[in-house]
């Protein structure tokens, strides 16, 4: 549409620019909103409890999410991290068996496991052309099969010292969320600065064009799914250390597969690809997070809960569409 | 340039007997192609020739089923885009090859972005795009400006600053003004000329004969994927051209206008229609007719056209169809009172790439009709023909067609609904010789069965070919109205907004 479009050059954004501002607005105006209505049951929402509550939550969908996003902004999805998490919290206690010596090889197993699981998907997906929603769907019926099959409750056991990473804080501040921002400040920096961070955009805002332009796109969507998967398998880990042992259903109960995938479009990601950032994932985290710990406080029911929730993500979805059709 | 210089320098590329099938389809058969620095090789041919499959060739997208490849006299063979632009050959695709969400700067070096200490360097990024376009002469593109904000012309422009900012020393355009209005084609003339000055080899594809003589030395004619001449430009005529093109020669271009007694009644008048891009229009098109608009990139042209169709409708004055009010508000209503809307931009809002030309073709019939309630039944295989189109069958892929059929089965998917007003928004934007002229026809015969037409074209020998009236745009108004056959200059006077000056 020719018409549309003036000639000259218009006023630009930068990429942080504004998806990420509105996220972080809304969660400010979340915590205002929420810290009123828990007030005036007699509450306080952002005390220590609350605080250490919000983050604690946000650490290990944190962690997911922001693998989620490097495989979301490709234009692909990554359906298999639930179990996935869970198969890593077992691989991991299990390593460990209470031995303080076993935690660094227990970790560098795992990661190696979840980092297998993410090449079968990536090349499944980049060299076999499946879409990623059915090979990632399948990728977790194998997995539900191999646990099903084994286990049937908690196995594994973590020894004390790694329980600390779960639970130490700063202040109201845990430590593990500490972690987790460190981790999602690094992969900011690996989107928006290095090489295969850009061509991750490239390949999500047209896989075509960035073939055309010799970008190796096989390798890219290849390398987001195993930084997924490895971003789950820290999840799986984080889980272990809180739950002392490791248990098929961690990653499936809080239903991080659909919750990740919640949480990068809150945070203003293009579920198409080739638009949006960890920066508003993190952002989209909180929000998720600020709202379950406010419904804990004001004591809801699970069910008006899941409607909120829904509410949310279908208006802030909607919004952005327009936003964008509106540039 | 001298001609002999051509013949002596031995050629920076040389492809010899190429051959390449597409699933048992051969669509190129022992092409030989020559490229020699600072000179402008023209590749024509008709829709499907094979044009842009050789030119991927060349660019390493495809790889040849058979012949050979050198550059500089030795022989590579290109397994990737990237290979053979470190060979130093380069491509501007027929379609966008951009990345509208990212800027001007992270476009160019797609790819190929710096790095320093681990991290791209944006502000080299920044400064070396700049120093291209400064090279170019194009000044006004800022590095960091999103894509998606430049108007077409200026994304032709980084188009062409990506494919040298590998140090190209063999460029290939694929329709490079495909997407261009007339006056910015002039910007493009200047920018393959300084290309050429510095040595450039370019291979230029395009369907508008006016620039294949304009710019070029020399001509090359594929057809149905096999080389029919290489021919110095200054030894051909544009009808002898066309006859390599085409295999035959083609009579009286345009076809004849509607004489007054063919004109009927008034199909669609609207009256003081406005809207936020335009203001004031006044328009009767009347049974038979077709009434040409004119204007530059930005008039109002297309906004016009997407009123009249309900895609963003008049929010002022009276429509009326065939004498009775009509309020339409949606493409729907629209196609339901039976007027068409061919788009101009076929990728974007004209096609389902990955469906079949058969549910291309009845889309729109069938998204606003049901199956079959209301109209005829229909002959799909006579819809297509015609048209002109070319291709395997009514099953096979969209995105698999050549550019100018894909043109086509967007212009058969709105016949399918046999409007009454049919508006045409750059018809044979990218379409060859041969189809063009079938599609003049094919609009003249709507006409004569009782059709209004609206046409809208940048082409303004092709504007004033059609029309019957040719309405000028200028500023989201319209500026005055010519008889049929008006001067170019007339035309440009109006859309320039010189006439209005000057009264
Ligand atoms: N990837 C592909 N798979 C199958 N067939 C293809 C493919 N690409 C092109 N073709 C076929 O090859 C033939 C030549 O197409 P090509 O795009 O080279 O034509 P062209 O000369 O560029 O035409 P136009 O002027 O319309 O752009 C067409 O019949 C087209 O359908
Ligand atoms: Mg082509």
């Amino acid at each position: 549409m020719s018409v549309a479009v003036e000639p000259g050059v218009r006023p630009q954004w930068t990429r942080l620019g504004n998806p990420v501002a509105a996220v972080y607005g809304a969660l400010v105006l979340l915590l205002v909103l929420g810290s009123v209505l828990v007030a005036m049951r007699g509450g306080v929402l952002l005390d220590q409890g609350g605080i250490l509550n919000i983050l604690t939550r946000s650490t290990a969908l944190g962690l997911v999410a922001i693998g989620q996003t490097m495989v979301i902004l490709t234009g692909k999805l990554d359906l298999s991290v639930a179990y996935l998490i869970g198969l890593c919290s077992l691989i991991g206690a299990e390593t460990m068996a209470g031995d303080p010596g076993m935690i660094l090889p227990a970790v560098l197993l795992t990661l190696a496991c979840a980092a297998g699981v993410g090449l079968l998907n990536g090349l499944v997906v980049a060299k076999l052309k499946v879409n990623a929603f059915i090979a990632t769907l399948g990728t977790a019926l194998i997995i539900r099969g191999y646990l099903e099959n084994g286990y049937t409750g908690p196995s594994g056991q973590v020894p004390r010292v790694f329980q600390h990473l779960g639970y130490d804080r700063i202040g109201p501040v845990p430590v593990s969320a500490l972690l987790m921002l460190a981790l999602a400040g690094l992969a900011w920096w690996f989107l928006a600065r290095t090489r295969p961070g850009y061509h991750l955009y490239a390949v999500g805002g047209d896989e075509e064009v960035a073939r055309f332009s010799g970008i190796r796109t096989d390798r890219v969507v290849i390398t987001a799914h195993v930084l997924c998967s490895v971003a789950a398998g820290l999840a799986g880990l984080f889980l272990a250390s809180r739950l002392g042992s490791g248990a098929p259903w961690v990653g499936t109960d809080a239903g991080y597969d659909l919750e990740s995938i919640a949480a990068v479009v809150l945070g203003g990601t293009l579920l198409a690809g080739g638009r949006g950032g960890v920066a508003g994932t993190i952002g989209g985290v909180l929000i998720l997070a600020t709202l379950d710990t406010t419904f804990d406080e004001l004591g809801v029911t699970p069910f008006f809960k899941d409607v909120v929730r829904g509410v949310v993500l279908i208006v802030a979805v909607a919004l952005y569409a327009r936003r964008r059709m509106r540039r | 340039m001298s001609v002999t210089g051509l013949t002596v320098e031995s050629p920076v590329v040389r492809l010899c007997g190429i051959g390449k099938r597409f699933l048992g389809n051969q669509v190129l058969r022992d092409v030989d192609l020559d490229l020699h620095a600072g000179e402008v090789h023209a590749l024509v041919g008709e829709n499907g020739a094979g044009k842009s499959t050789l030119m991927k060739v060349l660019a390493g997208v495809h790889q040849p089923d058979e012949g050979t490849i050198e550059v500089d006299g030795v022989r590579r063979t290109f397994a990737s885009p990237r290979e053979a632009q470190s060979a130093g050959i380069s491509i501007v695709h027929q379609e966008f090859n951009l990345l509208g969400d990212r800027s001007v700067a992270e476009n160019v070096h797609l790819g190929r972005e710096p790095v320093r200490w681990g991290r791209v360097d944006r502000r080299r990024m920044e400064a070396e795009t700049e120093r291209l376009l400064d090279w170019l002469g194009e000044r006004g593109i800022s590095p960091r400006t999103q894509v998606r904000r430049l108007p077409v012309a200026q994304q032709q422009v980084v188009e062409i600053v990506k494919a040298l900012a590998t140090d190209a020393r063999v460029l290939a355009m694929d329709e490079p003004t495909a997407a261009l209005a007339d006056h910015e084609v002039e910007l493009l003339y200047d920018l393959v000329r300084r290309l050429r000055e510095r040595n450039i080899a370019i291979l230029y594809v395009s369907h508008r004969l006016r620039e294949v003589f304009d710019l070029s030395q020399r001509i090359t004619v594929l057809k149905d994927g096999e080389l029919v001449t290489v021919r110095p430009t200054r030894e051909l005529t544009s009808d002898q051209l066309v006859r390599h093109m085409v295999g035959r020669p083609l009579d009286a271009y345009f076809p004849d206008r509607a004489r007054p007694a063919d004109l009927g009644d008034v199909r669609l008048a609207v009256r003081g229609g406005g809207n936020a891009r335009v203001h004031g229009i006044d328009l009767r098109l009347r049974a038979g007719e077709i009434v040409g608009l004119a204007g530059l990139q930005g008039a109002g042209r297309s906004a016009v056209a997407r009123a009249v169709c309900g895609a963003e409708p008049f929010t002022e004055g009276t429509v009326e169809l065939d004498g009775t009010p009509a309020r339409i508000r949606s493409p729907r209503a629209a196609v339901r009172r039976g007027v068409a809307y061919v788009t101009e931009d076929r990728k974007g809002e004209g096609l389902a790439l990955r469906q079949s030309v058969r549910d291309n073709a009845l889309l729109v019939r069938r998204a606003a009709f049901g199956r079959g309630r209301g109209l005829r039944r229909l002959d799909l295989g006579e819809l297509l023909r015609s048209v002109t189109l070319v291709a395997r069958g009514p099953d096979q892929e969209v995105r698999l067609l050549s550019g100018g059929n894909q043109q086509k089965v967007v212009l058969a998917k709105w016949l399918a609904v046999e409007p009454k007003v049919l508006v045409v928004d750059e018809p044979t934007r990218g379409i060859d010789v041969g189809a063009k002229k079938a599609v003049y026809d094919l609009l003249r015969g709507l006409a004569g069965q009782g059709v209004a037409i609206l046409l809208i074209s940048s082409e303004l020998p092709e504007l004033i070919g059609m029309s019957d009236r040719v309405l000028v745009m200028y500023d989201g108004r319209i500026a005055g109205e010519l008889p049929a056959g008006p001067s170019e200059e007339a035309v440009m006077a109006l859309a320039t907004g010189h006439a209005l000056e000057a009264a």
